[in-house]
């Protein structure tokens, strides 16, 4: 995965860039599946690896630019910020619990009781399910709101350019990928 | 035993530094905006290593399997990633309007042209 984090930056073709974004994604589902999340993985492969793809090359085929331009811009100052803020994160891990440490304190709050109260309360099997629907649902209602929001942001963005441009009818294409993400939801 | 239990934690620390300096150092928008979505699926990849117990199976209960890992941050990043693709969807329709205004989706040409108005 870092290598095609670290082909992002050297890859000037944008393209290349969106392809990469979603195999990317479909990495990190698989690495999802093997960390015992199976519903994360299916939601990170269809919206990330799926729907992202498709709007990253929308986008393209809107804006006609494929070839990014070399940056006159000195690298040194951002890679300096770079190196001290990842020194800084580095050193705050060394105070994580170790990986798959049954004794860390995540694991001793309210999740024990989901796991062993929620097939009686709610009686879906999936845990994680209940969780999203019942318990949490009040983050799904806020999480629907930011979508609302963000397709009512997209559709204001892009009508404007359709009704002064009547000759730019790939903004429908864009409408029909936004539309998409809230069916997968 | 150190290296093995915070391997994960040190590849999120590398993922997400590339994204930041893919955002920071990158004059192209739309890379940026692909540079912002490694910085969020570094997160993620952060909550579900947390979420992780050994021996542990999915959380879907069954009679055979006794332990599970964490559900919680599986909802949360559930949420996120959906999230997450919104924004996203929303930055590239800013990107594309950007490129209509200025005709480039280049930041270094979009301040040469800012700084040509009075």
């Amino acid at each position: 995965m870092a290598v095609i984090g670290l082909a992002y930056i050297f890859l000037r073709n944008l393209f290349a860039v969106v392809m990469l974004s979603g195999m990317f994604s479909l990495t990190a589902a698989v690495l999802y599946v093997v960390m015992d999340a199976v519903d994360v993985a299916f939601t990170e492969a269809a919206v990330g690896a799926g729907i992202a793809t498709v709007l990253g090359l929308a986008t393209l085929g809107l804006i006609g630019v494929v070839n990014e331009k070399p940056s006159k811009r000195s690298f040194l100052g951002p890679f300096l910020v770079v190196l001290v803020t990842g020194a800084v994160l580095i050193n705050a891990t060394l105070d994580m619990p170790d990986f798959g440490d049954p004794n860390a304190p995540i694991h001793h709050h309210v999740a024990p009781r989901y796991i062993e109260d929620s097939g009686r309360e709610i009686g879906v099997p999936n845990i994680v399910t209940s969780i999203l629907a019942s318990y949490r649902g009040y983050d799904t209602l806020g999480e629907v709101t930011v979508i609302f929001t963000a397709a009512c942001g997209v559709l204001v963005l892009l009508g404007r350019t359709r009704r002064r441009k009547p000759h730019g009818q790939e903004t429908g294409d864009r409408e029909t990928a936004s539309g998409d993400g809230e069916a997968a939801k | 035993m150190a290296f093995a239990g915070l391997y994960n934690y040190w590849i999120v620390v590398v993922l997400m530094m590339i994204g930041f300096y893919v955002v920071i150092a990158q004059g192209n928008l739309v890379k940026k905006i692909f540079g912002l979505n490694i910085f969020q699926v570094s997160v993620f990849v952060l909550y579900i290593t947390m979420s992780k117990v050994d021996g542990g199976t999915a959380p879907i209960l069954d009679d055979r399997y006794q332990v599970y890992s964490n559900p919680l941050p599986h909802v949360l990043i559930l949420t996120a990633i959906v999230v997450g693709v919104a924004t996203m969807a929303l930055g590239l329709a800013l990107v594309v309007r950007i490129r209509e205004a200025y005709g480039t989706i280049e930041e270094e040409e979009i301040e040469q042209q800012e700084g040509e108005l009075p």
